[in-house]
């Protein structure tokens, strides 16, 4: 599905990958741990075509096609979905405008029939159930004045909206107390199926309790230096980086 | 003043009722002696007044007068959006037919030539108390040429939900007009009510010149939200203001909205004349394409313990120039005083341009005041996050431009009206279709 070959990107003149390859199959769900700094926000953000970073090197293919020639509102057509790591404030625009705005779209590109009101409100209002987020929330301006958690939430009710086929997490997990936390990873499950994957990008084993990866990545110095299983994670947890560290160099 | 509208201001005597004769020769003596402005007069420095003709003509009242056919055609537009009562003017002149008779009945609301002896006495006792005629040139243009007007007198202690609407309609005639549209408001001790202006252009207006002077003096513990809307467009040019005093613990919120014309310029003035008054005073500007619209604010705190909180936010588009200046002037006496002044402008065009000065004139030494003005392009972190989840850019820039706006609109108290802005803004500015720049 996700095939990443010997990837170079930089920011603002600084090399942050370094030629990571990531092989995603339909279905597989991968977690990508790493120290601070190694890249692993950034992996999310070419994924999703944010301007600031610069491809330098390699390919991004998904689903045979190259996935850097498109925009990012065509990448999320395409199926990617990236849950920010510091979800964006919009104030003035409704959530529920916003999401509809974002579900229409998506469904037009892929050439479904577009969803009235009554239906698209009901979905929406069972997306916030899923995601323990009161419908209240709807109502609210984009993410304004959300908390940390909320936003969160609320990245996860667009999540299960779009139906998209490869997510990426960036981070998803920091900053949520056990009880959010354990929303975004029901969530999460549930959304699990063949036919979608997902990118788990975490500093903490923590999550890996509650979504249970296939495999596991150590993003080290702008590439990938291990992986594994999650068996992984379980020693990461225990010893941290430095003994990878030590073997890389 | 040269050959500027010459022939209107020689008409203008006849046909004002004979009491408001000696206010006129006032007014004119003040028009006739002020010097035109130029860019070298500070308050129209960045506002060229070249797009006004000298050639305006009042319209013809018999045209006007409602019964023809050919005014029927603003029945849709002369509806009242919010109000439960409407008076609609076409060109200056009142258009019965078009108007609601449903007035409420507490509140003695009329037009200045129907007045009655008791309500024609208080019209000369209130008119042009608010405001300066020197100091606002086309103010005093408004009185010297005044024809007509309307008159809402508030009792006191009335609380009722009752929303008159003021519609004045633009441009209806084939031939260049001037029309001046007055509004006084008398809000009665301890009354509340809402009262909105709206400023329309007929269809395909041809050249029009307005000059709309409101004056809304607030007695003790009165509450009045006002809005000013002006839809005019092309070259309805609108040259015109609200001038405004507050009693003792008085309360006025007033919300302003001008899309653009060839050229609008607003003055806005609060007098806080007593202790614990309020203003809260919002505004939107929208123009594009070579729209100008320049509104000047200005709130004289005379006295302690009073608050100003004034929001303007402007998206200006294409080549259209903005001016933005708001004045707080804070007198000795007035300790305590609370003011708060935003000014946030979109430029999301590289050839359009806004003119702000935020001006705080302050001698007194216990007061707490702020002011902030900012210039900027769209959130581009918004812009990213929208498109990441499959928003166009070119649609997902006008949610933004909208949410930019929406904000100040979301804060409107009145229910019914606050979507009808919305509806009003999304389609005159945020309508894709209509986004060719």
């Amino acid at each position: 599905m996700l095939v990443v070959k010997d990837l170079h990107a930089q920011v603002e003149d600084k090399e942050i990958l370094r030629g990571l390859s990531l092989e995603v199959g339909p279905g597989e769900v991968h977690a990508i741990m790493g120290p601070n700094g190694s890249g692993k926000s950034t992996l999310g953000h070419i994924l999703a075509g944010h301007p600031a970073y610069e491809v330098t090197g390699g390919s991004v293919q998904f689903d045979g096609k190259d996935l850097l020639d498109l925009e990012t509102d065509e990448r999320a057509h395409a199926g990617i979905f990236l849950a920010f790591q510091y979800p964006v404030e919009i104030p003035g625009v409704s959530n529920m405008e916003f999401l509809k705005a974002a579900v229409d779209s998506v469904r037009e590109q892929r050439e479904e029939p577009p969803i009235d009101s009554v239906t698209f409100m009901k979905r929406a209002r069972e997306a916030c159930k899923h995601a323990s987020l009161p419908v209240e929330f709807l109502k609210r301006g984009v993410n304004e004045g959300f908390s940390g958690g909320e936003k969160k939430r609320n990245e996860l009710i667009q999540m299960i909206l779009l139906e998209p086929r490869l997510c990426v997490l960036d981070e998803t997990d920091s900053g949520l107390d056990i009880d959010a936390l354990q929303v975004v990873a029901n969530g999460v499950n549930s959304m699990r199926g063949e036919e979608r994957s997902f990118v788990l990008v975490t500093h903490y084993q923590r999550l890996l309790n509650y979504i249970e990866p296939d495999y596991v990545h150590v993003l080290a110095g702008g590439r990938i230096v291990r992986s594994g299983g999650k068996e992984l994670a379980l020693r990461l947890e225990d010893e941290g980086y430095a003994w990878l560290e030590d073997e890389v160099a | 003043m040269g050959a500027f509208l010459e022939q209107p201001i020689a008409a203008a005597s006849a046909r004002a009722p004979n009491w408001l004769q000696a206010q006129q020769s006032s007014a004119l003596a003040a028009w006739q002696q002020a010097t035109w402005p130029s860019r070298h007069t500070e308050a129209w420095k960045y506002t060229s007044l070249k797009p006004l003709r000298d050639d305006y003509l009042f319209a013809d009242e018999e045209a006007a007068a409602g019964s023809g056919v050919e005014y029927e055609r603003f029945r849709e537009l002369a509806k009242p959006v919010a109000g439960t009562c409407s008076l609609v003017f076409i060109d200056g002149v009142f258009c019965a037919d078009l108007s609601s008779n449903e007035l409420p009945d507490a509140i003695a609301l009329c037009r200045f030539g129907e007045a009655s002896e008791e309500q024609s006495t208080r019209i000369q006792q209130y008119l042009n108390s608010a405001l300066s005629q020197d100091e606002h040139l086309f103010a005093a243009l408004n009185t010297a040429t005044l024809r007509d007007g309307v008159f809402i007198d508030i009792p006191n202690d009335y609380r009722g939900d009752a929303v008159i609407e003021v519609i004045s309609i633009a441009g209806a005639q084939t031939k260049p007009v001037v029309s001046n549209q007055r509004l006084l408001v008398l809000a009665g001790a301890g009354s509340q009510a809402t009262v909105v202006e709206r400023f329309l252009s007929a269809g395909d207006p041809s050249a029009s010149f307005a000059t709309g002077v409101s004056e809304l003096l607030l007695s003790e513990n009165a509450c009045l939200k006002h809005f000013r809307i002006h839809e005019e467009s092309g070259s309805a040019i609108h040259i015109g203001g609200v001038h405004t005093r507050l009693a003792r613990d008085a309360r006025l919120e007033s919300f302003h909205l001008a899309l653009g014309s060839e050229l609008k310029r607003l003055d806005l003035v609060v007098h806080h004349d007593a202790p614990g008054a309020h203003a809260g005073i919002t505004g939107i500007y929208l123009p594009r394409g070579r729209e100008h619209i320049d509104y000047h604010t200005t709130i004289e705190h005379a006295v302690p313990h009073c608050t100003t909180d004034e929001v303007f936010r402007g998206i200006i588009g294409d080549n259209a120039t903005a001016v933005f200046n708001g004045r707080i002037h804070i007198h000795q006496d007035a300790q305590k005083t609370l003011a708060e002044l935003s000014n946030r402008n979109l430029l999301p065009s590289n050839h359009a341009q806004i003119n702000t000065k935020p001006e705080l004139e302050i001698y007194a030494d216990d007061v707490r005041c702020a002011h902030g003005a900012t210039v900027a392009q769209l959130d581009q972190a918004a812009l990213h996050y929208l498109q990441a989840r499959g928003v166009a850019r070119r649609e997902a820039e006008m949610m933004l431009s909208f949410g930019f706006i929406n904000e100040l609109i979301d804060n409107v108290e009145l229910d019914t009206f606050r979507e009808q802005l919305r509806t009003l803004v999304t389609e005159r500015y945020f309508q894709p279709a209509k986004q060719t720049q």
